[in-house]
Order: C-alpha cells, then structure tokens, then sequence
C-alpha cells in the first residue's frame, strides 16, 4: 500500500491504496463519492469523467497514484456552494437533458470541460466534443440542447428530434 | 487486473534505473495500457509512469524548423501547441480517441505500442519523424517492426521525436467509429525532396509506406497520379468492420483525399 494524497472538490484527501486502484476506485470506495460512475471500465462510455487539474479524464482509466498531488473535481463538487445546482445542472434539469441519469455525471464533467474551452459551441462543436460519452438511453438531443443552454444560447430553434 | 509496484521518476536516468527491474513497464497516458492490464494481457511487477519528468514534456521548435515533442506529452497539448508550426501533425493529434483520452494519452506511449490502427505511427513515418531515445535516435523508417512491434531494446525510453514539418501535408482517417481508431488512416507529407505516404489501420505488419504512390507523387502530385496504383489486399485487416478488399480500396481513396488537401 501507499499513500496517496490529492485535493477532491476542494478538500485534501489522503488514503492508503495499491499501485492497481484506479482513480474511479479512490473515489468511489475510499471516499464514497459514488456520484462517478463506472459504466464500461474500458474508456469507452465516458460516465466516470472527472476533471484532474482542470481536464476532463476518464477516472477507470487512470490510476490513483498518477493523481497524486492533484487537483480532482468530481460531480459532486459540481453544484453551487448553497447546494442549488449550477448553471449546466439547472440546464439538464430544464432540457430533460438525462433519462435514467446514469452517464449524467460524466456527461456534465465533459460539458463543463468543453464550456471551460469553448463557451459558446455549436451545436456540431457539442456533438463532436461528447464523442467519448455515450448515452445508453440514446437520448443525446437533449443533453445537446442543455449544454448549448447552459452557454447561454437560445434552443428554442433547435427540434427534439 | 494483478497488482504491481508503482514508481514515479522525476528524471530519465530514474525512469531508466526503475526500469531495469524485473517484468517492470513503462507507463505513459495508460489509455492503451490500463486496458490491457485489467484483461491480464499484460503483468509487470512494476509500472513505472513517465509522466513526472519535466524534460519529457512539451512541444517546442527547433533552429532547422522541425518540431520537437517530449515523449510524455499528450495529444491534447500536441493539438493545440503544435497547431502554428505543424498543422497537419496537431489535427492528427486532435483526432485521436476523445476529448477526455487525448487529455491522458502520449505520443510516445502511442509510437513505443504500435498499434496497427494507431493514428502517430502515420504521422511519424509519413513525416520521416526521428525517435530519439535514451540511449540513441532511430529514424521512423527503422522504428516500426510490424504489429506491436519495434525497434526499442527492453527499458528503453522515447524521450523525444523530432517532425521535419513538410511544405504540405494531410492525415485523412476513416474512423472506425467504434473504437475511435483508424479503420485506415493516410499521412501524406510533401516536401523538397519527395512525397511520403504512410498508411496505417490497414495492413496486418501495421504501419508502412506505400512507395508506388510515393513514386507516382514525385513526377505529378495530383490526385490522378494514383490512377491504375493499387495495393494487394492479401496482406490486408479483415475483420467484421471491414474486408481485405475494402480496407485496400480506402487506401487508395484515403490517399487521394489527402493529395487534394495539400493542393
């Protein structure tokens, strides 16, 4: 074992982990922020992205111990400090952006990644950008339009096909 | 997947010194890598992560113009540092796996795999890119052995790779949208002395350089050059994404492709 220190949502965390554990593993079982999901565990669906020093990652795909001393956002850190939720969260929640919700985690990381580079996307840019998360519901219209909402653009034009 | 030690050198000459224990593995982005391990295809004893050393990070110009990318840089910072001084080579990097993969991924873990659908073995034949490592540089036509195969010794570390930057040049990949690999994918570099094609995802010893397009180029570079070339499908993938046959014939309209974006 070793220890492995890093700063989660703003608090510094540290626990005693094997060189295996996975970041996806630290969190969710060292420190219960089950909020990440592991959905795939091969790097394809993209519901454990989390943010490691401001970039979106897939957590099951990078080990713990690589994310020693970092800064690592999760979607529980994601809301706003009085607890409401944040403009992307308030965006889904408008657009009926998630169906059974279980990508929504890695989906609103990624978007908050994209926002944080691009704010004002297309809808292409969007679409081009969610590559690595995929939506077993299939129901990525949606999520499109609430990020695009989220940035500040108007969606009423844009058809839930 | 098994267990192992996990070391984090700051410094070649540690990444090298970690390296020489026994079953220990080279770590860059893992993108490839963790897979692998957590299908107990691979078992070091120890993985060694070359991401904590500086001297392997980053993309910078050299005073002959070519560009030098630090062997852990990934290919988020290759798309976007790269992008003024070799266009061609940042949009190939752009195009790989996801937004998310491209923040892990490296151009070293990717060239030092060699996987036969990987996007940086074209970019790095097709630019006649030089692999320097720790003990040596070794010219990309030297560095590819055929599937996940090449010419680095056990322990040995690409701590750089050098791009000439050609007077023009183009990655057209079909994507296999899938895995986000090359179904194929053609680099065509043009410069003084010659035309390069380097073509990946298609063949089954991995990357190679199709010289009769090559030759045809270097008397007329347009598109109808290719006109009666074709590429033996026999030593071609096939698999349920695509025949032989196909793959042969997306060489030939990749390539095609890539002539009229450097027109």
């Amino acid at each position: 074992m070793t220890q492995v220190s890093m700063t989660v949502n703003g608090k510094s965390v540290s626990g005693d982990v094997e060189g295996r554990t996975l970041l996806s593993g630290f969190l969710r079982e060292h420190l219960s922020l089950t909020g990440t999901h592991v959905g795939c565990d091969t790097a394809q669906c993209g519901a454990c992205v989390v943010h490691v020093n401001g970039e979106a990652v897939k957590s099951c795909n990078m080990l713990a111990l690589e994310a020693d001393g970092a800064d690592v956002g999760t979607i529980e850190g994601q809301a706003n400090a009085d607890g409401s939720l944040n403009v992307i969260q308030q965006a889904f929640q408008d657009h009926h952006g998630l169906q059974c919700g279980f990508c929504t985690p890695g989906m609103v990381m990624s978007a908050a990644a994209l926002l944080k580079e691009n704010p004002r996307p297309t809808e292409a840019e969007v679409r081009k950008y969610l590559e690595g998360n995929l939506c077993r519901c299939t129901g990525y219209h949606n999520i499109v339009k609430a990020i695009m909402a989220a940035s500040g653009q108007d969606v009423s034009s844009i058809a839930a096909e | 997947m098994y267990n192992f030690e996990f070391e984090k050198p700051s410094t070649v000459a540690d990444a090298v010194s970690a390296l020489g224990g026994e079953d220990a593995q080279a770590l860059g982005g893992g993108q490839t890598l963790i897979p692998t391990l957590k299908q107990r295809l691979a078992s070091p004893s120890t993985l060694v992560s070359l991401g904590g050393i500086p001297d392997m990070q980053g993309v910078c110009i050299e005073d002959d113009g070519s560009v030098a990318i630090g062997g852990a840089t990934t290919h988020a910072t290759v798309a976007s540092e790269a992008a003024g001084s070799y266009p061609a080579l940042a949009a190939l990097a752009g195009q790989i796996g996801d937004p998310a993969v491209r923040n892990r991924g490296t151009v070293g873990g990717s060239l030092a795999n060699n996987d036969p659908a990987a996007c940086y073995p074209a970019g790095a034949l097709g630019s006649g890119a030089t692999i320097i490592t720790n003990t040596r540089q070794i010219a990309a036509d030297d560095f590819f052995e055929g599937l996940f195969s090449t010419a680095l010794e056990e322990g040995e570390i690409i701590t750089t790779v050098n791009f000439p930057v050609p007077q023009a040049a183009s990655y057209q990949k079909f994507l296999q949208p899938a895995s986000r690999f090359a179904l194929v994918g053609v680099y065509l570099a043009r410069f003084a002395d010659g035309v390069r094609v380097a073509v990946t995802g298609a063949s089954e010893d991995g990357v190679f350089r199709w010289s009769e397009a090559e030759e045809a180029l270097n008397k007329e570079f347009r598109p109808d050059a290719l006109t009666g070339l074709s590429i033996n499908p026999a030593n071609m993938i096939a698999d349920l994404h695509g025949s032989k046959a196909y793959r042969a014939h997306l060489v030939s309209v990749m390539t095609k492709r890539a002539i009229e974006a450097c027109m």
